[in-house]
């Protein structure tokens, strides 16, 4: 699971020192999902990237699958990201030159042991299924739709077994139709890989798909609805 | 290489644009690598055929430098370096220049190598005329004389027989002709108004114990190894001077290209490096994921300009001076492909730099 500790994101702006996330915490337990609303702005982004490894908290912790990433070197949270972390971003992201199936294989060549190489291929195939891409393997990103490459960025995100998701707003560039089944699929997968998921989303009627939803205003986190 | 390879297949246009640039200039490498050295044993084969440690000159003038045109030594300077201790044998060599011509009417201007038949410890496979009135033609010159062992051949008024046709010796782009030291005494006695030199240069082997500096000031004579000393030859300072810097600047220029290259090239890349290491990539993976597809990329373009140099030059190294070996070919794409690669490693800098925060940021796919 991911659980965020009064964890407080600062950063100079010129003399003055902007608050993006004021002593922040949650819990997100394996299996669930926990949305995250607000206004643009607000230190959605912010909160996503402490939760991801990608940037320190200024004081907190964060968490992820019993280790503490703000306390971690360089190198180990590199390694936290590879092997625990999931990422959806908000645009798929997908390297130009790799197939849907490439783009799942090469989370097994980021660096890590050889050993984790083993069975990529076959792995990659089943989270393609899984997520209705099954026949478009061997698509590349400019061969597929928004959509379908918005599905291959969550398989990518799923590939390595993360025991956490972070999604950062995944249907902003997909119409209604295509938006609700990317959040189907988001809490399918959730629900399937046991991860804890952090959803970032400006979307309200997604809201009520999660587990729990949080409104973020000016850096600071409100519990809004727990699921039943 | 996982994703280097693919993108070499998916951005193939590009790649093979640079890989030919690669090879273009590999080729003018190549060529001028294959020119100089042509050039240079037309110049320095005769000399560095010659197993010695240091060739001994007339000490030069007052702000001269060593010449072997300028040069002429003494019988007792050769004497002062034979006798000296820890030096195992001082040859003396006399270099003029004559025009020769064939019973048959060719003729050609060669450099005649005044030698002492003991000279062959130090001229290893090379046959040397055995006595007086011979002379052995290098290839070359029985080549531009048309004349072959047994025929005679007239040089500067007097006539000898071709004892043997031998070796490929050239000097100052003239082919040589080996003849008796007391013979070319005469040759170069008539061709100077002065008294007959001696010879032009001592060939020197050292033992142990040599003190050059104090033989070299008793005799009066400067003496230098091989590689200065081949410098003494009119004309092969500039003539080398000027190819090698032409290839040293190819070599910058290919360094650059690469660089310059694969810097466009990881710029625009930089949205996928800073979401791969978003994903847990280590940068380590992505700058070896990096140089593996510039080393393909050099390999692949540095083999095709090696291989049609080696392929064109094959065919019109009897035409021109010009020599197909691996320090024609090996060594200038060795160093092609490690300053291509530094080029390369140059660029890849900015990967090191690559804050995967930016992925959240948002890039279209």
């Amino acid at each position: 699971m991911i659980s965020l500790e009064n964890v407080t994101l600062t950063y100079p702006d010129g003399e003055r020192t902007v608050v993006a996330v004021d002593n922040a915490t949650l819990a997100v337990p394996a299996g669930s999902v926990t949305a995250i609303t607000g206004p643009s702005g607000s230190g959605k982004s912010s909160l996503l990237a402490v939760a991801a490894g990608l940037i320190k908290p200024t004081s907190g912790r964060a968490m992820i699958d019993g280790v503490d990433a703000a306390a971690l070197s360089r190198e180990e949270t590199t390694r936290l990201r590879r092997e625990k972390i999931g990422i959806v971003f908000q645009s798929p992201s997908l390297v130009p030159s790799l197939t849907a199936l490439e783009q799942l294989e090469v989370m097994r060549r980021l660096g890590g042991p050889r050993r984790e190489r083993a069975g990529a291929r076959g792995r990659a195939a089943e989270l393609l299924d899984a997520v209705g891409l099954a026949g478009s393997e061997h698509k590349r990103p400019a061969q597929l739709s928004g959509g379908q490459r918005q599905r291959v960025n969550i398989a990518r995100a799923l590939m390595n077994e993360p025991r956490v998701l972070i999604v950062d707003e995944p249907t902003s560039a997909l119409d209604q139709r295509r938006g609700a089944a990317i959040i189907e699929l988001i809490l399918a997968m959730t629900a399937e890989f046991g991860t804890s998921t952090l959803l970032v989303t400006h979307d309200q009627s997604h809201l009520p798909m999660a587990d729990a939803v949080e409104r973020m205003v000016d850096g600071v986190l409100t519990r809004v609805e727990e699921a039943a | 290489m996982f994703v280097a390879l693919r993108d070499l297949r998916h951005a193939r246009g590009r790649f093979i644009l640079i890989g030919s640039v690669v090879a273009l200039i590999t080729l003018l490498v190549g060529f001028l690598g294959g020119l100089t050295q042509g050039l240079a044993n037309a110049n320095i084969s005769s000399l560095t055929s010659l197993s010695l440690d240091r060739f001994v000159f007339e000490q030069p003038g007052d702000g001269q430098q060593l010449s072997f045109s300028d040069s002429t030594v003494t019988r007792e300077q050769a004497s002062t370096w034979s006798t000296a201790r820890g030096v195992d044998a001082a040859e003396p060599i006399g270099i003029a220049t004559a025009k020769a011509t064939a019973t048959g009417g060719s003729q050609t201007t060669a450099a005649l190598f005044g030698v002492r038949h003991s000279l062959e410890g130090m001229a290893g496979d090379q046959t040397l005329p055995a006595g007086p009135g011979q002379v052995v033609l290098s290839q070359p010159a029985a080549d531009k004389l048309d004349a072959t062992t047994g025929a005679r051949v007239h040089i500067a008024g007097a006539s000898y027989r071709v004892a043997a046709v031998d070796g490929s010796a050239q000097y100052s782009h003239m082919p040589v002709i080996w003849m008796p030291l007391a013979d070319w005494q005469s040759v170069a006695s008539a061709q100077s108004a002065g008294a007959a030199p001696y010879a032009t240069v001592l060939a020197v082997t050292l033992g142990d114990g040599a003190d050059t500096a104090a033989i070299d000031h008793a005799a009066a004579t400067e003496s230098t190894g091989l590689i200065p000393a081949l410098l003494a030859i009119d004309g092969f300072r500039s003539e080398i001077g000027s190819l090698l810097m032409m290839m040293a600047l190819l070599f910058g220029i290919s360094a650059l290209v690469i660089g310059a290259f694969f810097t466009v090239w990881t710029l625009q890349r930089l949205g996928d490096i800073a979401v791969l290491k978003a994903l847990g990539s280590t940068t380590g993976a992505l700058v070896r994921d990096g140089l593996g597809q510039a080393l393909i990329v050099l390999v692949v373009g540095v083999g095709l300009g090696i291989g049609i140099t080696a392929g064109v030059g094959a065919l019109i190294s009897g035409a021109v001076p010009f020599v197909v070996s691996q320090l024609t070919t090996l060594v200038p794409a060795v160093a092609m492909i490690a300053l291509g690669l530094a080029g390369a490693g140059f660029a890849l800098r900015s990967v090191t730099r690559v804050d995967p925060l930016t992925a959240l940021n948002g890039q279209n796919a």
